[in-house]
């Protein structure tokens, strides 16, 4: 079976290119190296770890703002200016636009915080002059990350099958803040009562929980990742994304084009 | 080639549209009653109306764009919604736009991979399609720099790019120069000639009159006439149209079956062409003064503008049969 799938990825992928969305790199490399030679005159210790804070952090916030800010157009844009029209009459069928789409985002993300994690790993040698072995501990950050974008592209997504782009860019952050949060929603789940603790129970069961993505301080402390949690974690993204894009797929289904 | 079995192109059963408008409190508005039509295999079919009138919810309907409120329609002898369909069908819409980040080459390379244009033939098929629309000086720069008209010639060869067997033009002239309506017109023949079937909308009359086999006339939303150019029009055909100062219409004109009508101290009167002597001579008898005698256009616009006065006064329901 032929999906177009391949195609309105790489499309998308070439648009985010062609917007100058990797610019992004440029601004990324400056506040790195800024950093690495402001705190250059610390101890080496301390240099590492706001390199590896600092420059994680960093990462992460870039990819989220890029995954969103893309992501809320993805479908409504289209939509808007009936760019669609001229594909959806090809055979190529709703989800596979949407899948697409996803691909061609999640793509662009990777690719960029492939540029970045050089960008960090370049800083780090900068600063200590060699690696470590508990160096090799951010890539499984990064891997946490790259599955962090990958749930908040499937939400921006999401949005952006039903909703405006301003609407869908409030939603999408205001869950990544509150997903970021998450540890403290359940921590207050755990403790209320009553009606509270049902309303926090289930708003901590939907927003996506970043809180179990964020490993940066303890790797910056060269404390070892269990394998547990990054197959938890995985699944968790895997599934997580899985249903926001069949979320899209089935607000988009059976949507009229404007 | 082996003779395929004769199936109409196009057999719409019934498509009906409501849309639901306003913000807060929704009120239904119906755009297409529930419209039957049929298109046969190998011929040029206008969609002709008025603004409005609901072609291009019709041409949504069928491209799987919007949701019908109920009906059905088959293209091609298969259910509308089938995906195997859209690999043979065109649709050019209206005021078509594109991702302006690419070059006309660029989109025509995308496009005929989501058609499912196989990689050996894509070269080749992208020359000939920028070719045929006249695109070829231009096919490097990004469509952001095109012009409306421009736009509007890759919305065609997008549209013909994958050799479809049924083409949807949704207003094809409209933003183009008289050259490239004339190269419009001759690519819509050339597509006949080639037994493909072309479904246009329209409301500039005379490029339905030169081009189509059939047309159907529709009006908020529902078909008043479908039939062949000639047919429609044969019922204005051998008409005067006679004007004469004064607001008198002598009996012996009456008795002719002229249709009058009086403005400020002018009367216009239209009946058979073999009565015009008599009028004239009506006319001299009752020192009425001539002001002009001429032929009525029998051309599909008279057809349409009657047509449309008739459904307006009327209001009521003109379903014409094929
Ligand atoms: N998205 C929509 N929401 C509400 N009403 C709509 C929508 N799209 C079209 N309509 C209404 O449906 C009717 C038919 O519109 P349509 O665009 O099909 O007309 P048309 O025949 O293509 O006219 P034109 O010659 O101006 O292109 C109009 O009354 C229009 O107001
Ligand atoms: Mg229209």
């Amino acid at each position: 079976m032929k999906t177009s799938i391949p195609h309105i990825a790489s499309n998308t992928f070439r648009e985010a290119v062609r917007d100058r969305v990797l610019y992004n790199l440029i601004a990324f490399a400056l506040l790195l190296s800024g950093a690495a030679i402001l705190v250059g005159q610390i101890s080496i210790e301390i240099e590492k770890l706001v390199v590896i804070n600092l420059g994680l952090t960093a990462v992460s916030l870039f990819g989220v703002v890029i995954a969103i800010f893309i992501g809320i157009g993805l479908v409504s844009k289209e939509i808007e200016k009936r760019t669609l029209y001229t594909v959806l009459s090809r055979p190529v069928r709703r989800w596979e636009f949407i899948v697409g789409k996803f691909f061609g985002l999640a793509g662009t993300l990777t690719v960029n915080t492939f540029f970045m994690a050089i960008g960090v790993f370049a800083a780090l040698f900068y600063v200590s002059h060699r690696f470590v072995r508990a160096d090799a501990l951010i890539f499984v950050a990064l891997y946490f990350i790259i599955l962090e974008f990958l749930i908040v592209c499937s939400l921006a997504l999401l949005f952006s099958s039903f909703s405006s782009p301003l609407l869908s860019a409030v939603f999408a952050f205001s869950l990544f803040v509150i997903g970021s949060f998450s540890e403290d929603l359940r921590n207050f789940a755990s403790m209320a009562h009553g009606v509270s603790r049902w309303l926090a129970t289930g708003a901590a069961c939907l927003v996506p929980n970043f809180s179990a993505f964020n490993v940066i301080a303890s790797i910056a402390h060269e404390q070892p990742v269990a394998v547990q949690l990054i197959l938890q974690n995985t699944l968790y993204a895997l599934f997580y994304a899985a249903m926001a894009l069949s979320g899209a797929v089935l607000i988009f289904e059976h949507r009229d084009l404007k | 080639m082996s003779p395929e079995p004769i199936m109409p192109s196009i057999e719409i059963l019934g498509l009906e549209k409501t849309y639901q408008v306003g913000f807060w409190r929704k009120r239904p508005k119906q755009a297409l009653r529930p419209l039957h039509l049929q298109v046969e295999d190998g011929e040029i079919f206008g969609f002709l109306g008025p603004n409005g009138a609901g072609k291009t919810t019709t041409l949504k309907l069928l491209m799987g764009l919007i949701f019908p409120t109920s009906g059905s329609a088959r293209i091609l002898g298969r259910e509308w919604t089938d995906p195997a369909v859209k690999a043979q069908i065109g649709f050019l819409p209206e005021q078509p736009y594109f991702y302006d980040y690419l070059t006309a080459h660029e989109l025509l390379e995308y496009y005929a991979q989501l058609s499912g244009v196989p990689g050996k033939l894509r070269r080749q098929r992208i020359e000939q399609v920028l070719h045929q629309v006249g695109l070829r000086d231009v096919q490097g720069v990004q469509l952001r720099k095109f012009s409306k008209g421009m736009l509007q010639r890759v919305g065609i060869g997008q549209a013909i790019l994958h050799d479809p067997k049924l083409v949807f033009f949704d207003e094809p002239m409209s933003g183009l120069d008289p050259m490239g309506r004339r190269e419009v017109r001759d690519l819509m023949e050339q597509l006949k000639q080639e037994g493909k079937t072309v479904f246009f909308s329209t409301h500039i009359l005379s490029d339905a009159e030169a081009l189509c086999d059939r047309v159907a006339i529709i009006h908020k939303g529902e078909v008043l006439r479908v039939g062949a150019v000639d047919d429609l029009t044969s019922s204005v055909r051998g008409k005067v149209e006679v004007i004469w100062q004064g607001s008198q219409i002598p009996a012996s004109i009456k008795a002719l079956g002229a249709e009058c009508h009086v403005t400020a101290d002018m009367v216009r009167a239209i009946l058979d062409e073999k009565h015009q002597d008599a009028v004239i001579d009506a006319l001299r008898r009752e020192r009425l003064r001539l002001v002009s005698v001429t032929p009525v256009r029998t051309s599909l616009e008279t057809y349409f503008v009657e047509k449309l006065r008739h459904a307006e006064t009327t209001a009521g329901s003109i379903a014409g049969g094929a």
